[in-house]
Protein backbone atom coordinates (compact mmCIF):
# COMPACT_ATOMS: atom_id res chain seq x y z
CA UNK A 1 0.00 0.00 0.00
CA UNK A 2 0.91 3.60 -0.36
CA UNK A 3 3.42 4.96 2.07
CA UNK A 4 2.63 8.64 1.64
CA UNK A 5 -0.25 10.49 0.07
CA UNK A 6 -0.22 10.52 -3.70
CA UNK A 7 0.03 14.28 -4.01
CA UNK A 8 3.01 14.54 -1.68
CA UNK A 9 4.72 11.69 -3.55
CA UNK A 10 4.21 13.31 -6.96
CA UNK A 11 5.52 16.66 -5.71
CA UNK A 12 8.55 14.95 -4.18
CA UNK A 13 9.25 13.09 -7.44
CA UNK A 14 8.97 16.34 -9.43
CA UNK A 15 11.39 18.08 -7.07
CA UNK A 16 13.77 15.14 -7.44
CA UNK A 17 13.59 15.50 -11.21
CA UNK A 18 14.22 19.26 -11.01
CA UNK A 19 17.28 18.66 -8.82
CA UNK A 20 18.55 15.97 -11.20
CA UNK A 21 18.15 18.39 -14.11
CA UNK A 22 20.17 21.09 -12.36
CA UNK A 23 22.81 18.57 -11.27
CA UNK A 24 23.26 17.10 -14.72
CA UNK A 25 23.50 20.58 -16.29
CA UNK A 26 26.08 21.91 -13.88
CA UNK A 27 28.14 18.89 -12.83
CA UNK A 28 30.61 17.04 -15.02
CA UNK A 29 34.20 17.31 -16.08
CA UNK A 30 33.51 20.88 -17.12
CA UNK A 31 31.77 22.42 -14.10
CA UNK A 32 29.18 25.12 -14.72
CA UNK A 33 28.44 27.62 -11.96
CA UNK A 34 24.78 27.75 -10.87
CA UNK A 35 24.77 31.53 -11.50
CA UNK A 36 25.79 31.00 -15.13
CA UNK A 37 23.12 28.33 -15.52
CA UNK A 38 20.53 30.75 -14.23
CA UNK A 39 21.66 33.48 -16.62
CA UNK A 40 21.48 31.13 -19.61
CA UNK A 41 18.12 29.65 -18.58
CA UNK A 42 16.54 33.09 -18.04
CA UNK A 43 17.90 34.08 -21.45
CA UNK A 44 15.75 31.35 -23.06
CA UNK A 45 12.69 33.20 -21.81
CA UNK A 46 14.00 36.58 -23.01
CA UNK A 47 14.98 37.74 -19.53
CA UNK A 48 18.41 39.21 -18.85
CA UNK A 49 21.51 38.99 -21.04
CA UNK A 50 21.29 35.19 -21.68
CA UNK A 51 24.30 33.81 -23.62
CA UNK A 52 25.95 37.23 -23.68
CA UNK A 53 26.16 37.17 -19.90
CA UNK A 54 28.47 34.13 -19.71
CA UNK A 55 31.73 32.99 -21.30
CA UNK A 56 31.31 31.35 -24.72
CA UNK A 57 32.55 27.86 -23.73
CA UNK A 58 30.02 27.87 -20.89
CA UNK A 59 26.93 28.40 -23.03
CA UNK A 60 28.27 26.14 -25.74
CA UNK A 61 28.67 23.28 -23.26
CA UNK A 62 25.24 23.92 -21.79
CA UNK A 63 23.24 24.46 -24.97
CA UNK A 64 24.99 22.20 -27.46
CA UNK A 65 26.09 19.34 -25.22
CA UNK A 66 24.37 19.18 -21.86
CA UNK A 67 20.81 20.22 -22.77
CA UNK A 68 20.40 17.78 -25.68
CA UNK A 69 21.97 15.03 -23.61
CA UNK A 70 19.73 15.89 -20.69
CA UNK A 71 16.59 15.90 -22.83
CA UNK A 72 17.39 12.60 -24.49
CA UNK A 73 18.42 11.00 -21.21
CA UNK A 74 15.33 12.16 -19.35
CA UNK A 75 12.96 11.10 -22.12
CA UNK A 76 14.62 7.71 -22.58
CA UNK A 77 14.54 7.10 -18.81
CA UNK A 78 10.93 8.22 -18.49
CA UNK A 79 9.95 6.24 -21.58
CA UNK A 80 11.59 2.99 -20.50
CA UNK A 81 10.13 3.22 -16.99
CA UNK A 82 6.72 3.93 -18.50
CA UNK A 83 7.10 0.88 -20.77
CA UNK A 84 8.05 -1.31 -17.83
CA UNK A 85 5.12 -0.17 -15.71
CA UNK A 86 2.74 -0.66 -18.64
CA UNK A 87 4.02 -4.13 -19.52
CA UNK A 88 3.92 -5.26 -15.90
CA UNK A 89 0.28 -4.20 -15.75
CA UNK A 90 -0.79 -5.53 -19.14
CA UNK A 91 0.90 -8.90 -18.59
CA UNK A 92 -0.04 -9.01 -14.91
CA UNK A 93 3.53 -9.79 -14.01
CA UNK A 94 5.91 -7.57 -12.08
CA UNK A 95 8.92 -9.32 -13.63
CA UNK A 96 8.29 -8.16 -17.16
CA UNK A 97 10.15 -5.31 -18.85
CA UNK A 98 10.85 -4.42 -22.50
CA UNK A 99 13.97 -6.57 -22.34
CA UNK A 100 12.35 -9.72 -20.93
CA UNK A 101 9.62 -9.50 -23.53
CA UNK A 102 12.15 -9.54 -26.38
CA UNK A 103 11.45 -6.04 -27.69
CA UNK A 104 14.90 -4.66 -26.79
CA UNK A 105 16.76 -7.54 -28.41
CA UNK A 106 14.58 -7.32 -31.48
CA UNK A 107 15.19 -3.59 -31.76
CA UNK A 108 18.91 -4.14 -31.16
CA UNK A 109 19.02 -6.61 -34.02
CA UNK A 110 17.25 -4.13 -36.28
CA UNK A 111 19.73 -1.42 -35.31
CA UNK A 112 22.77 -3.66 -35.75
CA UNK A 113 21.50 -4.73 -39.16
CA UNK A 114 21.18 -1.07 -40.13
CA UNK A 115 24.73 -0.28 -39.00
CA UNK A 116 26.01 -3.37 -40.82
CA UNK A 117 24.30 -2.28 -44.02
CA UNK A 118 25.65 1.26 -43.57
CA UNK A 119 22.17 2.82 -43.45
CA UNK A 120 21.34 6.23 -42.06
CA UNK A 121 19.61 7.28 -38.84
CA UNK A 122 16.03 7.15 -40.15
CA UNK A 123 16.54 3.64 -41.55
CA UNK A 124 18.18 2.58 -38.29
CA UNK A 125 15.18 3.75 -36.31
CA UNK A 126 12.69 2.16 -38.70
CA UNK A 127 14.53 -1.16 -38.69
CA UNK A 128 14.83 -1.09 -34.91
CA UNK A 129 11.09 -0.41 -34.60
CA UNK A 130 10.08 -3.09 -37.09
CA UNK A 131 12.32 -5.73 -35.56
CA UNK A 132 11.16 -4.77 -32.05
CA UNK A 133 7.53 -5.16 -33.07
CA UNK A 134 8.39 -8.43 -34.84
CA UNK A 135 9.96 -9.76 -31.65
CA UNK A 136 6.88 -8.80 -29.68
CA UNK A 137 4.61 -10.50 -32.23
CA UNK A 138 6.68 -13.67 -32.02
CA UNK A 139 6.48 -13.69 -28.22
CA UNK A 140 2.73 -13.12 -28.18
CA UNK A 141 2.12 -15.80 -30.83
CA UNK A 142 4.31 -18.36 -29.08
CA UNK A 143 2.72 -17.82 -25.69
CA UNK A 144 -0.75 -17.91 -27.28
CA UNK A 145 -0.15 -21.20 -29.08
CA UNK A 146 1.20 -22.77 -25.96
CA UNK A 147 -2.14 -22.36 -24.25
CA UNK A 148 -4.17 -19.62 -22.69
CA UNK A 149 -1.82 -16.69 -22.46
CA UNK A 150 -0.27 -17.94 -19.26
CA UNK A 151 2.21 -15.58 -17.71
CA UNK A 152 4.85 -18.27 -17.35
CA UNK A 153 4.60 -19.12 -21.07
CA UNK A 154 4.85 -15.46 -21.89
CA UNK A 155 8.05 -14.98 -19.95
CA UNK A 156 9.50 -18.22 -21.36
CA UNK A 157 8.62 -17.14 -24.89
CA UNK A 158 10.22 -13.77 -24.18
CA UNK A 159 13.41 -15.44 -23.01
CA UNK A 160 13.48 -17.62 -26.12
CA UNK A 161 12.86 -14.75 -28.53
CA UNK A 162 15.40 -12.60 -26.70
CA UNK A 163 17.96 -15.38 -27.01
CA UNK A 164 17.19 -15.77 -30.71
CA UNK A 165 17.67 -12.09 -31.47
CA UNK A 166 20.76 -11.89 -29.26
CA UNK A 167 22.21 -14.74 -31.30
CA UNK A 168 21.38 -12.89 -34.50
CA UNK A 169 23.07 -9.78 -33.09
CA UNK A 170 26.18 -11.86 -32.31
CA UNK A 171 26.09 -13.28 -35.81
CA UNK A 172 25.89 -9.79 -37.29
CA UNK A 173 28.77 -8.63 -35.08
CA UNK A 174 30.82 -11.59 -36.24
CA UNK A 175 30.41 -10.53 -39.86
CA UNK A 176 31.04 -6.86 -39.11
CA UNK A 177 34.21 -5.14 -40.33
CA UNK A 178 36.53 -5.13 -37.27
CA UNK A 179 37.97 -1.73 -38.23
CA UNK A 180 34.92 0.49 -38.29
CA UNK A 181 31.53 -1.30 -38.19
CA UNK A 182 32.36 -3.61 -35.26
CA UNK A 183 33.35 -0.89 -32.78
CA UNK A 184 30.31 1.14 -33.87
CA UNK A 185 28.02 -1.80 -33.13
CA UNK A 186 29.65 -2.69 -29.82
CA UNK A 187 29.59 0.84 -28.42
CA UNK A 188 26.07 1.46 -29.69
CA UNK A 189 24.85 -1.73 -28.01
CA UNK A 190 26.41 -0.88 -24.66
CA UNK A 191 24.32 2.25 -24.55
CA UNK A 192 25.34 5.89 -24.34
CA UNK A 193 23.96 9.38 -24.62
CA UNK A 194 27.35 10.69 -25.77
CA UNK A 195 26.07 11.00 -29.32
CA UNK A 196 23.39 13.47 -28.23
CA UNK A 197 23.14 16.55 -30.43
CA UNK A 198 20.45 19.22 -30.62
CA UNK A 199 19.28 17.73 -33.96
CA UNK A 200 18.98 14.23 -32.50
CA UNK A 201 17.04 15.55 -29.55
CA UNK A 202 14.71 17.33 -31.98
CA UNK A 203 13.67 14.20 -33.86
CA UNK A 204 13.92 11.84 -30.92
CA UNK A 205 11.70 13.64 -28.41
CA UNK A 206 8.56 13.92 -30.57
CA UNK A 207 8.74 10.18 -31.29
CA UNK A 208 8.83 9.31 -27.60
CA UNK A 209 6.09 11.84 -26.81
CA UNK A 210 3.83 10.49 -29.56
CA UNK A 211 4.04 6.97 -28.13
CA UNK A 212 4.08 7.92 -24.44
CA UNK A 213 1.02 10.16 -24.55
CA UNK A 214 -1.52 7.41 -25.39
CA UNK A 215 -0.03 5.23 -22.63
CA UNK A 216 -0.37 8.00 -20.07
CA UNK A 217 -3.91 8.74 -21.20
CA UNK A 218 -5.07 5.11 -21.14
CA UNK A 219 -3.62 4.33 -17.73
CA UNK A 220 -7.04 3.55 -16.21
CA UNK A 221 -7.47 0.93 -18.93
CA UNK A 222 -4.18 -0.64 -17.85
CA UNK A 223 -5.63 -1.12 -14.36
CA UNK A 224 -8.48 -3.05 -15.93
CA UNK A 225 -6.23 -5.11 -18.22
CA UNK A 226 -4.23 -6.08 -15.14
CA UNK A 227 -7.27 -7.99 -13.82
CA UNK A 228 -6.98 -10.56 -16.62
CA UNK A 229 -8.69 -10.93 -19.98
CA UNK A 230 -11.93 -12.47 -18.85
CA UNK A 231 -12.59 -9.98 -16.10
CA UNK A 232 -11.61 -7.06 -18.29
CA UNK A 233 -14.04 -8.31 -20.92
CA UNK A 234 -16.77 -8.72 -18.29
CA UNK A 235 -16.17 -5.10 -17.27
CA UNK A 236 -16.93 -4.05 -20.83
CA UNK A 237 -13.38 -3.63 -22.14
CA UNK A 238 -12.46 -4.41 -25.72
CA UNK A 239 -9.43 -6.37 -24.57
CA UNK A 240 -7.44 -7.24 -27.71
CA UNK A 241 -7.37 -3.79 -29.39
CA UNK A 242 -6.65 -2.07 -26.07
CA UNK A 243 -3.75 -4.38 -25.31
CA UNK A 244 -2.33 -4.04 -28.83
CA UNK A 245 -2.49 -0.27 -28.63
CA UNK A 246 -0.51 -0.39 -25.38
CA UNK A 247 2.02 -2.89 -26.78
CA UNK A 248 2.59 -0.85 -29.95
CA UNK A 249 3.24 2.26 -27.89
CA UNK A 250 5.70 0.33 -25.72
CA UNK A 251 7.46 -0.98 -28.82
CA UNK A 252 7.66 2.53 -30.27
CA UNK A 253 9.26 3.99 -27.15
CA UNK A 254 11.64 1.05 -26.67
CA UNK A 255 12.71 1.03 -30.30
CA UNK A 256 13.25 4.80 -30.24
CA UNK A 257 15.44 4.59 -27.17
CA UNK A 258 17.36 1.54 -28.37
CA UNK A 259 17.87 3.19 -31.77
CA UNK A 260 19.22 6.32 -30.16
CA UNK A 261 21.22 5.03 -27.24
CA UNK A 262 21.53 1.26 -27.45
CA UNK A 263 20.31 -1.23 -24.90
CA UNK A 264 19.82 0.35 -21.51
CA UNK A 265 18.54 -2.51 -19.40
CA UNK A 266 16.97 -2.70 -15.98
CA UNK A 267 15.34 0.75 -15.99
CA UNK A 268 12.01 -0.69 -17.14
CA UNK A 269 12.13 -3.41 -14.51
CA UNK A 270 13.44 -1.61 -11.44
CA UNK A 271 11.86 1.84 -11.64
CA UNK A 272 8.21 0.67 -11.66
CA UNK A 273 8.93 -1.43 -8.56
CA UNK A 274 10.42 1.57 -6.85
CA UNK A 275 7.50 3.75 -7.90
CA UNK A 276 4.99 1.12 -6.76
CA UNK A 277 6.61 1.12 -3.34
CA UNK A 278 6.11 4.90 -3.16
CA UNK A 279 2.68 5.53 -4.73
CA UNK A 280 1.00 2.10 -4.66
CA UNK A 281 -0.13 -0.16 -7.52
CA UNK A 282 -2.85 2.03 -9.10
CA UNK A 283 -1.61 2.60 -12.67
CA UNK A 284 -3.38 5.96 -12.82
CA UNK A 285 -0.68 7.23 -10.45
CA UNK A 286 1.98 4.61 -11.06
CA UNK A 287 2.55 5.48 -14.73
CA UNK A 288 3.30 9.19 -14.26
CA UNK A 289 5.27 8.43 -11.09
CA UNK A 290 7.38 5.84 -12.96
CA UNK A 291 8.03 8.32 -15.76
CA UNK A 292 9.21 11.03 -13.32
CA UNK A 293 11.37 8.60 -11.37
CA UNK A 294 12.76 7.02 -14.54
CA UNK A 295 13.82 10.40 -15.87
CA UNK A 296 15.60 11.36 -12.63
CA UNK A 297 17.24 7.95 -12.38
CA UNK A 298 18.53 8.10 -15.94
CA UNK A 299 19.93 11.63 -15.47
CA UNK A 300 21.76 10.61 -12.30
CA UNK A 301 23.12 7.41 -13.82
CA UNK A 302 24.24 9.33 -16.91
CA UNK A 303 25.92 11.87 -14.63
CA UNK A 304 27.81 9.01 -12.99
CA UNK A 305 28.63 7.50 -16.39
CA UNK A 306 30.31 10.66 -17.62
CA UNK A 307 31.98 11.87 -14.43
CA UNK A 308 33.03 8.86 -12.31
CA UNK A 309 36.20 8.13 -14.26
CA UNK A 310 38.14 9.93 -16.96
CA UNK A 311 36.64 7.81 -19.73
CA UNK A 312 32.90 7.44 -20.17
CA UNK A 313 31.40 4.28 -18.70
CA UNK A 314 28.82 2.64 -21.00
CA UNK A 315 25.34 3.42 -19.66
CA UNK A 316 23.95 -0.08 -20.11
CA UNK A 317 26.72 -1.40 -17.86
CA UNK A 318 25.99 1.15 -15.13
CA UNK A 319 22.20 0.75 -15.19
CA UNK A 320 22.67 -3.01 -14.89
CA UNK A 321 25.07 -2.68 -11.95
CA UNK A 322 22.98 -0.05 -10.16
CA UNK A 323 19.66 -1.62 -11.13
CA UNK A 324 20.57 -5.13 -10.09
CA UNK A 325 21.91 -3.92 -6.75
CA UNK A 326 18.85 -1.79 -6.01
CA UNK A 327 16.58 -4.61 -7.09
CA UNK A 328 18.30 -7.02 -4.72
CA UNK A 329 17.69 -4.63 -1.84
CA UNK A 330 14.06 -4.13 -2.91
CA UNK A 331 13.44 -7.87 -3.16
CA UNK A 332 15.05 -8.40 0.20
CA UNK A 333 12.85 -5.80 1.86
CA UNK A 334 9.64 -6.43 -0.04
CA UNK A 335 6.73 -8.28 1.39
CA UNK A 336 5.42 -10.43 -1.40
CA UNK A 337 2.00 -8.75 -1.00
CA UNK A 338 2.41 -6.48 -3.99
CA UNK A 339 2.90 -9.20 -6.54
CA UNK A 340 1.60 -12.36 -5.01
CA UNK A 341 -0.91 -14.41 -6.85
CA UNK B 1 -34.37 -9.58 -18.80
CA UNK B 2 -32.72 -12.77 -19.97
CA UNK B 3 -34.11 -14.99 -22.69
CA UNK B 4 -32.43 -18.31 -23.56
CA UNK B 5 -33.68 -20.28 -26.53
CA UNK B 6 -32.61 -23.89 -27.16
CA UNK B 7 -29.16 -23.14 -25.79
CA UNK B 8 -26.52 -25.85 -25.92
CA UNK B 9 -22.80 -26.00 -25.24
CA UNK B 10 -19.97 -28.40 -25.94
CA UNK B 11 -16.28 -27.57 -25.82
CA UNK B 12 -15.59 -29.22 -29.19
CA UNK B 13 -17.87 -30.71 -31.82
CA UNK B 14 -16.45 -34.18 -31.06
CA UNK B 15 -17.25 -33.93 -27.35
CA UNK B 16 -20.66 -34.66 -25.79
CA UNK B 17 -22.99 -31.78 -24.94
CA UNK B 18 -22.62 -30.27 -21.48
CA UNK B 19 -26.19 -29.04 -21.77
CA UNK B 20 -28.49 -28.81 -24.76
CA UNK B 21 -31.89 -27.50 -25.79
CA UNK B 22 -32.18 -25.38 -22.65
CA UNK B 23 -34.76 -22.61 -22.78
CA UNK B 24 -35.84 -20.20 -20.10
CA UNK B 25 -36.77 -16.62 -19.65
CA UNK B 26 -36.17 -14.45 -16.64
CA UNK B 27 -37.92 -11.14 -16.07
CA UNK B 28 -36.46 -8.14 -14.27
CA UNK B 29 -36.53 -8.63 -10.52
CA UNK B 30 -36.31 -12.42 -10.77
CA UNK B 31 -33.57 -14.68 -9.47
CA UNK B 32 -32.37 -17.88 -11.11
CA UNK B 33 -30.02 -20.45 -9.59
CA UNK B 34 -27.95 -22.95 -11.56
CA UNK B 35 -27.51 -26.28 -9.78
CA UNK B 36 -25.50 -29.32 -10.80
CA UNK B 37 -22.51 -31.46 -9.98
CA UNK B 38 -18.95 -30.33 -10.67
CA UNK B 39 -18.12 -30.10 -14.35
CA UNK B 40 -21.73 -30.17 -15.54
CA UNK B 41 -21.61 -26.67 -16.97
CA UNK B 42 -22.82 -24.26 -14.29
CA UNK B 43 -20.00 -21.77 -14.78
CA UNK B 44 -20.06 -22.35 -18.54
CA UNK B 45 -23.75 -21.46 -18.71
CA UNK B 46 -23.12 -18.40 -16.56
CA UNK B 47 -20.34 -17.28 -18.91
CA UNK B 48 -22.61 -17.85 -21.90
CA UNK B 49 -25.18 -15.54 -20.33
CA UNK B 50 -22.41 -13.02 -19.58
CA UNK B 51 -21.34 -13.11 -23.22
CA UNK B 52 -17.86 -14.34 -22.26
CA UNK B 53 -18.46 -17.64 -24.07
CA UNK B 54 -20.52 -18.23 -27.21
CA UNK B 55 -23.09 -21.04 -26.91
CA UNK B 56 -22.59 -23.89 -29.42
CA UNK B 57 -26.31 -23.90 -30.19
CA UNK B 58 -29.28 -21.64 -29.66
CA UNK B 59 -29.09 -18.07 -28.48
CA UNK B 60 -29.22 -16.01 -25.32
CA UNK B 61 -30.59 -12.51 -25.40
CA UNK B 62 -30.13 -10.10 -22.54
CA UNK B 63 -31.43 -6.59 -22.05
CA UNK B 64 -29.44 -4.35 -19.75
CA UNK B 65 -25.91 -3.97 -18.45
CA UNK B 66 -24.40 -7.18 -17.08
CA UNK B 67 -22.31 -7.28 -13.93
CA UNK B 68 -20.24 -10.48 -13.69
CA UNK B 69 -18.93 -11.56 -10.30
CA UNK B 70 -16.26 -14.27 -10.66
CA UNK B 71 -15.76 -16.99 -8.10
CA UNK B 72 -12.18 -16.03 -7.35
CA UNK B 73 -10.65 -12.60 -7.26
CA UNK B 74 -6.92 -12.47 -6.73
CA UNK B 75 -5.46 -9.45 -8.51
CA UNK B 76 -1.70 -9.47 -9.03
CA UNK B 77 -1.42 -5.93 -7.70
CA UNK B 78 -2.81 -5.01 -4.31
CA UNK B 79 -5.31 -2.38 -5.40
CA UNK B 80 -7.36 -0.58 -2.78
CA UNK B 81 -11.02 -1.52 -2.42
CA UNK B 82 -12.07 1.84 -3.88
CA UNK B 83 -9.74 1.36 -6.90
CA UNK B 84 -11.36 -2.02 -7.57
CA UNK B 85 -14.89 -0.68 -7.34
CA UNK B 86 -14.03 2.32 -9.54
CA UNK B 87 -12.92 -0.21 -12.19
CA UNK B 88 -16.58 -1.20 -12.39
CA UNK B 89 -17.08 2.17 -14.08
CA UNK B 90 -14.97 1.12 -17.10
CA UNK B 91 -17.99 1.17 -19.43
CA UNK B 92 -18.65 4.79 -18.56
CA UNK B 93 -15.04 5.99 -19.00
CA UNK B 94 -13.55 6.66 -22.45
CA UNK B 95 -10.44 4.89 -23.78
CA UNK B 96 -8.17 7.86 -23.14
CA UNK B 97 -9.96 9.15 -20.06
CA UNK B 98 -9.67 8.58 -16.34
CA UNK B 99 -12.63 8.16 -13.99
CA UNK B 100 -14.21 11.47 -13.03
CA UNK B 101 -15.48 12.67 -9.68
CA UNK B 102 -18.88 11.33 -10.72
CA UNK B 103 -17.43 7.84 -11.18
CA UNK B 104 -15.78 8.04 -7.79
CA UNK B 105 -19.05 9.08 -6.19
CA UNK B 106 -20.85 6.16 -7.86
CA UNK B 107 -18.20 3.78 -6.54
CA UNK B 108 -18.43 5.19 -3.02
CA UNK B 109 -22.22 4.96 -3.13
CA UNK B 110 -21.98 1.29 -4.15
CA UNK B 111 -19.59 0.61 -1.27
CA UNK B 112 -21.87 2.39 1.19
CA UNK B 113 -24.85 0.43 -0.05
CA UNK B 114 -23.11 -2.79 0.95
CA UNK B 115 -21.83 -1.34 4.20
CA UNK B 116 -18.21 -1.41 2.99
CA UNK B 117 -17.51 2.33 3.25
CA UNK B 118 -14.96 1.83 6.00
CA UNK B 119 -12.91 -0.58 3.84
CA UNK B 120 -12.46 1.85 0.92
CA UNK B 121 -8.74 2.42 1.44
CA UNK B 122 -7.87 -1.15 2.45
CA UNK B 123 -5.93 -3.32 0.02
CA UNK B 124 -8.18 -6.01 -1.48
CA UNK B 125 -5.51 -8.64 -0.95
CA UNK B 126 -5.89 -8.19 2.82
CA UNK B 127 -9.66 -8.79 2.81
CA UNK B 128 -11.39 -11.98 3.89
CA UNK B 129 -13.21 -14.09 1.30
CA UNK B 130 -16.60 -12.74 2.37
CA UNK B 131 -15.47 -9.13 2.14
CA UNK B 132 -13.99 -9.77 -1.30
CA UNK B 133 -17.30 -11.17 -2.56
CA UNK B 134 -19.11 -8.09 -1.30
CA UNK B 135 -16.50 -5.81 -2.92
CA UNK B 136 -17.07 -7.57 -6.26
CA UNK B 137 -20.82 -7.15 -5.88
CA UNK B 138 -20.22 -3.46 -5.12
CA UNK B 139 -18.13 -3.25 -8.30
CA UNK B 140 -21.01 -4.73 -10.30
CA UNK B 141 -23.40 -2.20 -8.71
CA UNK B 142 -21.02 0.66 -9.54
CA UNK B 143 -21.18 -0.43 -13.18
CA UNK B 144 -24.92 0.27 -12.99
CA UNK B 145 -25.61 -3.36 -13.81
CA UNK B 146 -29.21 -4.44 -14.35
CA UNK B 147 -28.26 -8.11 -14.44
CA UNK B 148 -26.01 -9.64 -11.80
CA UNK B 149 -24.28 -12.94 -12.64
CA UNK B 150 -22.53 -14.58 -9.72
CA UNK B 151 -20.35 -17.68 -9.77
CA UNK B 152 -20.73 -19.46 -6.44
CA UNK B 153 -20.85 -16.23 -4.47
CA UNK B 154 -21.24 -18.10 -1.17
CA UNK B 155 -18.67 -20.85 -1.64
CA UNK B 156 -15.79 -20.84 0.80
CA UNK B 157 -17.63 -18.45 3.10
CA UNK B 158 -18.61 -19.15 6.69
CA UNK B 159 -22.33 -19.26 7.58
CA UNK B 160 -22.38 -15.65 8.74
CA UNK B 161 -20.89 -14.34 5.50
CA UNK B 162 -23.08 -16.61 3.38
CA UNK B 163 -26.10 -15.05 5.06
CA UNK B 164 -24.64 -11.57 4.46
CA UNK B 165 -24.20 -12.22 0.73
CA UNK B 166 -27.64 -13.82 0.34
CA UNK B 167 -29.49 -11.08 2.18
CA UNK B 168 -27.59 -8.44 0.19
CA UNK B 169 -28.66 -10.07 -3.06
CA UNK B 170 -32.24 -10.34 -1.95
CA UNK B 171 -32.29 -6.71 -0.85
CA UNK B 172 -30.80 -5.54 -4.16
CA UNK B 173 -33.40 -7.47 -6.13
CA UNK B 174 -36.15 -5.88 -4.06
CA UNK B 175 -34.72 -2.33 -4.11
CA UNK B 176 -33.32 -2.09 -7.61
CA UNK B 177 -35.27 -4.69 -9.52
CA UNK B 178 -32.03 -6.46 -10.46
CA UNK B 179 -32.13 -9.73 -12.34
CA UNK B 180 -29.83 -12.24 -10.65
CA UNK B 181 -28.35 -15.51 -11.87
CA UNK B 182 -26.08 -17.45 -9.56
CA UNK B 183 -24.50 -20.87 -9.37
CA UNK B 184 -24.43 -22.70 -6.07
CA UNK B 185 -23.97 -26.09 -4.46
CA UNK B 186 -26.42 -25.20 -1.71
CA UNK B 187 -30.07 -25.91 -2.66
CA UNK B 188 -31.18 -24.18 0.53
CA UNK B 189 -29.84 -20.92 -0.89
CA UNK B 190 -32.01 -21.53 -3.93
CA UNK B 191 -35.09 -22.05 -1.76
CA UNK B 192 -34.35 -18.89 0.17
CA UNK B 193 -33.70 -16.38 -2.63
CA UNK B 194 -34.51 -17.83 -6.04
CA UNK B 195 -37.65 -17.77 -8.16
CA UNK B 196 -36.49 -20.29 -10.71
CA UNK B 197 -33.82 -22.97 -10.99
CA UNK B 198 -31.88 -24.75 -13.73
CA UNK B 199 -30.75 -28.31 -13.02
CA UNK B 200 -27.75 -29.34 -15.11
CA UNK B 201 -27.70 -33.14 -15.18
CA UNK B 202 -24.83 -33.41 -17.66
CA UNK B 203 -24.61 -35.13 -21.04
CA UNK B 204 -26.96 -32.63 -22.58
CA UNK B 205 -29.76 -33.02 -20.07
CA UNK B 206 -30.94 -29.81 -18.43
CA UNK B 207 -34.28 -28.66 -17.07
CA UNK B 208 -35.63 -25.37 -15.86
CA UNK B 209 -38.65 -24.44 -13.77
CA UNK B 210 -39.95 -22.71 -10.66
CA UNK B 211 -37.66 -23.32 -7.74
CA UNK B 212 -40.34 -25.17 -5.75
CA UNK B 213 -40.73 -27.71 -8.55
CA UNK B 214 -37.01 -28.12 -9.19
CA UNK B 215 -35.67 -28.27 -5.64
CA UNK B 216 -37.48 -31.37 -4.47
CA UNK B 217 -35.98 -34.42 -2.78
CA UNK B 218 -36.57 -36.58 -5.84
CA UNK B 219 -35.10 -34.18 -8.42
CA UNK B 220 -32.08 -33.20 -6.34
CA UNK B 221 -31.33 -36.81 -5.37
CA UNK B 222 -31.23 -37.62 -9.06
CA UNK B 223 -29.16 -34.51 -9.81
CA UNK B 224 -26.44 -35.23 -7.25
CA UNK B 225 -26.58 -39.01 -7.48
CA UNK B 226 -27.13 -39.37 -3.73
CA UNK B 227 -30.07 -39.14 -1.33
CA UNK B 228 -31.11 -35.56 -0.51
CA UNK B 229 -33.58 -34.83 2.28
CA UNK B 230 -35.79 -31.82 2.85
CA UNK B 231 -36.18 -30.73 6.47
CA UNK B 232 -38.90 -28.29 7.48
CA UNK B 233 -38.74 -26.38 10.70
CA UNK B 234 -40.20 -23.36 12.42
CA UNK B 235 -37.54 -20.64 12.22
CA UNK B 236 -37.63 -17.27 13.94
CA UNK B 237 -38.75 -15.80 10.61
CA UNK B 238 -41.50 -18.34 10.04
CA UNK B 239 -41.78 -21.71 8.34
CA UNK B 240 -38.45 -22.63 6.65
CA UNK B 241 -36.98 -25.46 4.65
CA UNK B 242 -33.50 -26.90 4.51
CA UNK B 243 -32.29 -29.36 1.90
CA UNK B 244 -29.39 -31.50 3.03
CA UNK B 245 -27.35 -34.29 1.58
CA UNK B 246 -27.96 -37.45 3.55
CA UNK B 247 -24.32 -38.40 3.92
CA UNK B 248 -25.28 -41.02 6.50
CA UNK B 249 -27.04 -43.16 3.91
CA UNK B 250 -23.97 -43.20 1.67
CA UNK B 251 -21.08 -43.19 4.10
CA UNK B 252 -22.46 -45.81 6.46
CA UNK B 253 -23.65 -48.08 3.66
CA UNK B 254 -20.26 -47.96 1.90
CA UNK B 255 -18.15 -48.45 4.99
CA UNK B 256 -20.34 -51.25 6.38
Amino acid sequence: MTVVSTRVAMIALSVLLALSVVASLSLGRYGIALGDLKTIALGWFGIGPGRAGVAEPVWRVVELVRVPRLLIGAFVGAGLALCGATLQGVFRNPLVDPHVIGVSSGAAFGGVAAILLGLGAVALWSLAFTAGLGALLLVVMMSRRAGRSSVLMLVLSGVVVSALFSALVSLATYFADPNDTLPAIVFWLMGSFASATPERALYMLPIIIVFALPLLLMRFRINILSLGDEEARALGLNVEPTRWLALCCVTGITAASVANSGIIGWVGLVIPHFARAIVGPDHRVLLPASALLGASYMLLVDLMARSLIAAEIPLGVLTAVVGATVFMVLLHRARSEDWQR
Amino acid sequence: MIEARAVGFRHEPALPWLFADLSFSLAAGQTLVLLGRNGRGKTTLLKCIAGLLAPSAGEIRTAGVIGYVPQHFAPVFSYSVLDVVVMGRARHVGLFASPSAKDRIAAEAALDQLGLGSLAQRSVTTLSGGERQLVLIARALASEADILLLDEPASALDFHNQAAVLSTLRRLVAERGLTVVMTTHEPTHALEIADRAVLLHGEGVAEEGPVAEMCTEAKLSELYGMPMRQLSYASGAGEASHIVASYAEIVRARSA
